[in-house]
């Protein structure tokens, strides 16, 4: 399976597919990394250190904060999947970039196969290869 | 495909304009990358979200970029902070944290940005015109610019806006081009009573359902010609962006992208055309509310904040009653200013109402502490009370509310919903 490359890099760690979109805001605890989005089905889970696998953004702006400050508290997933790249929330990448903060690749890949890396352990190369 | 950078640009990169000026102009550069633009283009304004802390990062960030002498080059107003700098209500934040607060709301105003510190920007003065560029912040500004102005942006994140804002452009993508803007799906209301169109809480509760059935897609709602005043278009763009990520919506003969069904659908014919039900309407409505009991702790309405008709309401349907519940009214300076002339914050006040200016309930700690149920108007302070403050939620209309801060449990209007 071949992911596409928004922002390089390569990443290891178990997937956490999402069932539901989220907002970053008010749905991820900046500081801890858990989903506190109260109506959300992955609540109570920790995104930190996994590789994050989003279905789809939904809801405030401000998500691009919850994210830098996830990278900068050491709270961030190892990486980002998505079915497309998204502004808001790929701006904390690249503003960490901006602060020599650390990275969290991110890559694009359709939902569906989003769904079948789900709980695995997986390594994604600096070219988007997946391999579990 | 390579973005073209001109003479200015590439002198910008070399870092001869300042590292705040280089480090803005990069940040857009490279989101135009990942979105695929082909250019950028000239922006006529900037609505900033990126000055609420949200922990220290976006501080150092804001303070880098003042440390490299970065100015707005187009006019830039300010969403909330995690502050009350107007003194009018008291936040909760320990010491480091609201001196980090204080120090990013001040590196925000450094750069130039205006401190109108409101989530409702397009009240206070900020309308660009139809059709123009601009690049605004805040899923409720963006929605309502898009919708209700006929301006052109983007869902702008934190430190895009300012980053824009700064260089002056945006990515040329998405909502930028008018064939991104069409409607897709036909939304039709008009089976809806007429005494639900005509009510204030129809428009949070519809935006709910829109956002959820929407979730980034683009309606043209048919079928509230001549119903929705400014304040419903605030209140349903607001909803659809919470439980949504709506960033456009078209309401035909209100909204200036349709003036009809067809011109909203740009000719074309629309992929589905939904007929909603009261059943789907009370669905939205349902969801809510979350919480189990009847008793209230508080109630904060002003989300989007306040125009200064909603706080004249507020007094109206205060008739004199005290509130028997902490109750917060949040709202912006330019409102505050007004209330204080006509004498409309003194009134509140003295009935029980905290004004809350510059910021709210739901992004700093302000709400009485150990939590307990929320009642509010707002669709969007229903999305986010849970997460945001432990609160759970009892929905209602302003009515509603009110009647249920003067005897402390809830009490409904269910008539409408008939």
């Amino acid at each position: 399976m071949k992911a596409h490359v928004l922002i390089a890099g390569e990443a290891r760690g178990e997937v956490l597919a999402l069932s539901h979109p989220i907002s970053f805001w008010g749905g991820v605890d900046p500081r801890t990394g858990d989903i506190i989005d109260a109506r959300h089905p992955e609540r109570g889970k920790n995104i930190g250190g996994k590789i994050l696998a989003l279905p789809g953004m939904i809801g405030s702006s401000s998500a691009a904060a919850v994210m830098l400050e996830l990278i900068h508290a050491g709270k961030a997933p190892a990486a980002l999947i998505m079915p497309e790249p998204d502004a808001i929330l790929l701006l904390g990448v690249i503003v960490a970039h901006e602060m020599e903060w650390p990275n969290c690749p991110a890559f694009a890949l359709d939902k569906t196969s989003q769904k079948t890396l789900h709980g695995k352990t997986i390594h994604i190369a600096s070219d988007g290869e997946i391999k579990i | 495909m390579a973005l073209h950078f001109t003479k200015d640009d590439e002198a910008i990169l070399a870092g001869h304009k300042g590292m705040g000026a280089k480090m803005a102009l990069r940040i857009v550069a490279e989101t135009a990358r990942l979105m695929s633009a082909p250019r950028l283009i000239p922006i006529a304004s900037a609505h900033i979200d990126g000055a609420l802390y949200h922990g220290d990062s976006g501080t150092l960030f804001a303070e880098k970029l003042v440390e490299g002498e970065a100015k707005v080059a187009v006019r830039s107003t300010l969403n909330v902070g995690a502050l009350d700098l107007m003194g009018c209500s008291k936040q909760r934040l320990p010491p480091h944290e609201r001196d980090m607060a204080k120090r990013m709301m001040r590196a925000y105003e450094k750069m130039g940005c205006e401190p109108s510190w409101t989530c409702s920007p397009y009240q206070a003065g900020h309308r660009p015109a139809l059709g123009s560029d601009v690049a605004w912040g805040e899923s409720n500004a963006v929605v309502f610019c898009n919708s209700v102005l006929g301006a052109r942006t983007n869902r702008y994140g934190d430190f895009l806006d300012i980053a824009c804002a700064i260089a002056g452009r945006a990515p040329d993508y998405g909502l930028h081009r008018t064939e991104n803007r069409r409607a897709r799906f036909v939304i039709d209301v008009s089976g809806l009573s007429e005494q639900l169109r005509r009510a204030d809480i129809f428009y949070p509760v519809l935006g709910t359902w829109f956002g959820l059935e929407m979730t980034n897609d683009i309606g043209v709602v048919d079928g509230l010609q001549g119903f929705p005043n400014e304040d419903n278009l605030k209140a349903f763009g607001a909803a659809s962006a919470s439980s949504g990520g709506v960033g456009l919506f078209h309401i035909a003969g209100v909204t200036p992208e349709a003036p009809t069904v067809e011109a909203a659908l740009q000719g074309q014919k629309p992929e589905k055309v939904i007929r909603v039900t009261i059943d789907m309407v009370l669905g939205a409505l349902k969801r809510l509310s979350n919480a189990s009991s009847e008793a209230i702790d508080a109630i904060a309405i002003g989300s989007p904040h306040l125009s200064l008709d909603e706080t004249h309401a507020l007094l109206t349907l205060l008739n004199g009653r005290k509130v028997a519940r902490p109750f917060f009214a949040c709202t912006g300076r330019h409102v505050l200013r007004a209330i204080e002339a006509d004498g409309t914050r003194s009134k509140l006040e003295s009935l029980g109402i905290t004004i809350v200016a510059d910021t709210c309930v739901v992004v700093t700690p302000m709400l009485p502490e150990g939590g307990g149920v929320l009642m509010t108007n707002s669709g969007k302070f229903a999305h986010y009370a849970t997460g945001n403050t432990g609160y759970t939620v009892q929905y209602g209309s302003l009515k509603d509310c009110v009647e249920s801060a003067v005897s402390g449990h809830v009490i409904r209007d269910g008539g409408l919903w008939q």
